[in-house]
């Protein structure tokens, strides 16, 4: 018999889950974010498994990692990369400033559907 | 960091899980399932080293004294000062870290085997095609109201449920990922309890030859093993009242090679079917934490009818609350019967040992009380001392008495 390995993997125990901070939503947002940590060292671990194995089958030292120095154009492609990762990473507090900056296109959305009514 | 000597001992690392042992009918994980294991071992080991600590200095920095100034007098209960603690914002970090962990552990565990239930299935039924001696389960029985009352451990469907006829799933989940909880200290079976207490055993009584041993609430059979072995000449005995477990356990023994185990599906408190005297060593392993509270006296009971005169009861738990012990100790220790879903963890720690033994027929002149260490063959502390983590070491107590003739 074939379960539903995806929905019953997250499946919740008997009895009232505890929340310890003050506030529940907190305590759920953190609980995301560990999550997405261990995937983070899941990730981490792979890669070294595979640096590893490349070493043994000798295809590169794991000390031509750690020296690696990118050259210019690589360096510039790697900044890139990781400019756009804080983007992503950091939008919902980028959106907060615009909010702040630009109180005229920061409008409660029933405002504006009014204001579009009269147009 | 205040706590200077942690910091000049160094800090131990708990084993890779890839040191457990794969046997034939442990699940298959993949290198990203190891990972995810790896990961929460490792989390659970610096929350219980370097963040825990932090919970007492708080406890006695702030918490004790705001209740104090309050108050006029300090805590009267553990329960007094949970709810006090209950507001200290590092208290919360800590205990809210501390159910993720248990939380993410089971998710994994389980999204790693409900993957490969079928598969399992099979191949326990293999293992046990031909040795079908060493199981017998009981269609129609009745998993004690207590078990089916709350999900141990915050495990989904606790020891006994099955997906369908035949699944081990939730057995191997617990197989694969005691690990975790434990760090790894109960070693490369997860065996560490029933490895000490054969050892205390043969150690303390190297005349004791049981003819027959009962293991009361065995579940999969980890810390029965290590008896069979200690005993090869003595028969055997697993009961537990949970199918997957009872059907696992079976096929883990027949794979781990051990002969003189067999395991029956039966509830503690109605052993009617053995005979008075039948057994000269009878044992619980951290099985009676997870009973109930009148049940606890039935299966008591029970142990004392089927021991023989002169034989041997034993029972491995946390160590009992006493007065000597401090509130804040037994509220830590009381954590894991609220916040871990072990609710009857307290009360049965608040229960005296030698009445419960009285129960089973062994007067308090023959009451013996020890503390027993995992015997763990994964031990990669280089000597580095672990700090406690309340009610989760692999230190126990153990309280039990010979029956007198």
């Amino acid at each position: 018999m074939k379960l539903n390995d995806i929905v019953m993997a997250s499946d919740k125990a008997k009895g009232a889950r505890p929340y310890f901070f003050d506030d529940p939503m907190t305590e759920r947002v953190m609980n995301i974010a560990m999550a997405v940590a261990a995937e983070v060292a899941v990730l981490r671990e792979r890669i070294d498994t595979i640096e590893r194995l490349l070493e043994a089958k000798g295809v590169l030292k794991q000390s031509e990692i750690e020296e690696f120095v990118p050259t210019d154009e690589q360096a510039e492609e790697r900044q890139l990369w990781h400019a756009r990762y804080a983007s992503r990473i950091l939008r919902i507090v980028k959106q907060e400033f615009d909010a702040v900056a630009f109180p005229e296109n920061n409008k409660p959305m029933h405002q504006i559907a009014n204001e579009i009514n009269e147009m | 960091m205040g706590d200077n000597k942690q910091v000049m001992s160094g800090y131990s690392l708990p084993p890779v899980w890839t040191k457990l042992k794969q046997h034939a009918a442990f699940p298959r994980f993949t290198h990203d399932e190891r990972a995810r294991y790896n990961f929460l071992a490792n989390l659970n080991r610096y929350l219980a080293t370097v963040i825990a600590p932090g919970v007492q200095v708080a406890y006695e920095q702030r918490v004790e004294p705001a209740f104090k100034a309050e108050h006029g007098r300090s805590f009267q209960s553990r329960h007094e000062l949970r709810d006090a603690i209950s507001r200290d914002p590092y208290y919360q970090l800590w205990a809210a870290l501390r159910r993720c962990t248990m939380e993410m552990r089971q998710q994994n565990g389980r999204a790693a085997v409900l993957r490969q239930a079928e598969e399992l299935a099979q191949r326990v039924e293999k293992l046990l095609e031909g040795n079908e001696a060493i199981l017998r389960l009981k269609p129609g029985f009745v998993v004690p109201a207590y078990l089916r009352h709350v999900d141990n451990h915050l495990m989904p469907g606790s020891y006994h449920t099955e997906y369908f006829e035949g699944d081990v799933s939730n057995a191997a989940n617990y197989d694969s990922g005691l690990f975790v909880t434990s760090g790894g200290m109960l070693g490369s079976l997860t065996d560490g309890g029933g490895r000490a207490i054969a050892k205390w055993v043969r150690e303390n009584y190297p005349d004791f030859k049981p003819k027959r041993i009962l293991d009361v609430g065995c579940g999969l059979g980890h810390n029965t093993l290590p008896l069979a072995e200690a005993f090869p000449e003595a028969e055997v005995w697993a009961i537990d009242a949970a199918a997957p477990m009872l059907r696992y356990g079976a096929a883990r023994t027949i794979a781990l090679g051990v002969k003189n185990v067999r395991f029956v599906q039966m509830d503690a408190e109605d052993m009617s079917e053995f005979p008075d005297g039948y057994f000269d060593w009878v044992q619980t392993t951290m099985f009676l934490h997870e009973t109930g509270g009148k049940a606890i006296h039935k299966i008591f009971r029970e142990i004392g009818r089927v021991l023989a005169p002169g034989g041997l009861t034993l029972h491995i738990e946390q160590p009992q609350y006493t007065p000597e012990m401090s509130y804040f100790e037994q509220f830590m220790r009381d954590w894991d019967a609220y916040y871990n879903a072990e609710p009857y963890w307290g009360h049965m720690h608040d229960l005296q040992p030698e009445d419960l033994l009285e129960e089973a027929g062994i007067p308090r002149s023959h009451f013996l009380q020890v503390g027993v260490r995992a015997v763990n063959d994964l031990d990669n502390s280089n000597g580095v001392q672990t700090r406690e983590d309340y009610g989760r070491s692999p230190i126990w107590n153990v309280f039990g008495g010979w029956k007198p003739r």
